[in-house]
């Protein structure tokens, strides 16, 4: 009996070793990785003061009207820096984009709009804009605001608005395909007011690359591409992400 | 000389699974994503590039589909999920839509088979999407896979098939609709009257309906040929999913993948877990 607790205590006393051992080549791995994102940060960094400073010339060039609607992600802690928020929105008004939308999932942007939209000076609300304004060209930056709540709930909003509808309709055989549409939840979507179009291109200012709930029924085919936390933001690294995507060709499915 | 070469490739393949075994012991010391889902892109591409027929690519493409999910099971990943065929791809040429068909004809069959990867790794398999909008065959071969593997426990695998997000969307709200109604006409009295108020749809009841619904959300999203959209794929499941594009074409991924994209996870899942218990 003593020699069976004995050979039970030592194996597992190698069990846990053997654990620890992992545990360490776990760390050593993720350190190294670290290491490496630590180069290539340095790497991007230096392109992008390359990019900025005009020495990489394929960047001066930028086929903007590629990109009809913007779309920001940002982190929603980072989100009070209006500051930096700003300083990113001039950038991207020199560059010619014009119409975008500033997202973050716990709508702190949408608190400070009217301080964002003051600190810059040729900008209004995207829902100013009337269906004339749309079409034209646009003269001035036009910002709309959302957060999660456009995202999944304004689904839910949109499904209540076609119950309504639904109910009056009455029951009837075949009701269900002409009446439940991908075009009548797209409308049913504008009228409880998440009218914003789909975006072209989103970027993400997080330490993730994920649209954090960007309203799922305006992402089908946008390019999302992450750059990093807001507080390392670069005109370059911003300038290299809108130019690959003008360079980018989409099958839609085909 | 046979015998030989069928023994070193034998002894390779030992090898190269105790290494594997070796590398998902380091792996696991770190969390595991529970839902690993996978966009299969550039299988086209990829018979281009090797100067293949038409069809070809898709078919190395399976094989690739089966080593990783080999991988993910073998590692401990319960739900994978892959975007087999899109609602727009409807749109290409008949021809090719055929052939694809065929092919994932083919393999659903092979599901039932004894041996099979679903008998191997005891993998329940769905099958999600708007399903009636294929052809008869496949859809019977597909009712069949989802009876015949309805008792396995162990894995999950949900192959999405005609579908898109924004379908998914419309259906569940549909569903919603005439739950709701039911309940209406279930609440009224003999007179016709309403005699309890229905509650409005609830976040809880749309996600109820979702396709997707039989699994969790995915925790990382690999989409290959490096392209960065996600193509009508998981739009509503992957608010808090780390997406990851690899360059390589589908029937190019690999180990070092399936890896990388578990690794990418684990640097980022004290930051979602963060959000998730913010919601």
């Amino acid at each position: 009996m003593d020699s069976k607790q004995k050979v039970r205590g030592f194996s597992c006393s190698i069990h846990q070793i053997g654990n620890l051992g992992l545990q360490l080549l776990w760390s050593l791995v993720h350190l190294l990785i670290s290491i490496g994102y630590f180069v290539v940060a340095a790497a991007a960094a230096v392109e992008s003061y390359l990019i900025s400073s005009g020495l990489l010339t394929r960047y001066k060039v930028l086929n903007i009207s590629k990109l009809k609607y913007l779309a920001i992600v940002i982190e929603s802690d980072d989100a009070v820096q209006t500051s930096k928020v700003v300083q990113l929105l001039r950038w991207l008004e020199v560059m010619g984009v014009k119409r975008m939308c500033l997202y973050d999932a716990q709508g702190v942007l949408k608190k400070s709009k009217a301080s964002i939209v003051k600190m810059l000076d040729n900008a209004v609300l995207f829902e100013e804009l009337d269906e004339k304004d749309l079409l034209e060209k646009p003269k001035c930056m036009a910002l709309e605001f959302a957060s999660m709540s456009d995202g999944k709930e304004g689904v839910v909003k949109a499904a209540n608005l076609l119950f309504a509808k639904y109910m009056e309709l009455g029951n009837r055989d075949g009701l269900d395909d002409e009446f439940f549409t991908e075009a009548q939840v797209g409308e049913a979507l504008r009228a409880v007011g998440c009218k914003g179009p789909e975006p072209d291109l989103l970027l993400v200012y997080a330490p993730v690359r994920c649209h954090l709930g960007f309203p799922a029924w305006r992402t089908r085919y946008t390019e999302i591409v992450h750059m990093g936390s807001l507080k390392s933001m670069r005109l370059g690294s911003l300038t290299k992400a809108v130019y690959k995507f003008t360079r980018v060709r989409q099958n839609y499915g085909k | 000389m046979d015998k030989a070469n069928e023994r070193a490739s034998g002894l390779l393949g030992r090898l190269s699974g105790f290494m594997r075994s070796c590398l998902f012991k380091v792996l696991c010391m770190g969390p595991i994503p529970t839902h690993f889902s996978f966009i299969m892109d550039g299988n086209r591409r990829y018979a281009k590039k090797m100067d293949m027929g038409e069809g070809a690519g898709h078919r190395a493409g399976f094989f690739a589909l089966v080593s990783v999910l080999k991988y993910c099971y073998e590692v401990g990943v319960k739900y994978i999920s892959v975007y087999a065929f899109s609602i727009d791809n409807f749109k290409r040429r008949p021809e090719e839509v055929k052939t694809i068909m065929d092919l994932i004809l083919e393999k659903t069959e092979g599901l039932l088979e004894e041996g099979s990867i679903a008998d191997q790794y005891g993998v329940r398999v769905y099958f999600v999407g708007n399903l009636k909008l294929l052809s008869e065959q496949v859809r019977v071969a597909a009712e069949k896979v989802m009876e015949a593997t309805a008792h396995n426990t162990r894995c999950v695998l949900l192959i999405c098939i005609a579908y898109t997000s924004c379908d998914e969307i419309v259906n569940s709200v549909r569903e919603c609709c005439k739950d709701k109604m039911e309940e209406i006409e279930d609440e009224e009295g003999d007179d016709g009257r309403v005699v309890n108020e229905h509650s409005a749809i609830q976040l809880v009841d749309i996600e109820k309906h979702m396709y997707m619904g039989v699994a969790p959300d995915p925790d990382i999203l690999l989409r290959s040929s490096g392209e960065k959209r996600l193509s009508n794929y998981q739009l509503w499941q992957t608010t808090h999913c780390t997406l990851y594009s690899p360059t390589a074409l589908w029937p190019e991924i690999s180990l070092l993948h399936v890896v990388w994209g578990i690794l990418k996870f684990q640097r980022s899942y004290a930051y979602f877990e963060k959000k998730k218990k913010m919601l």
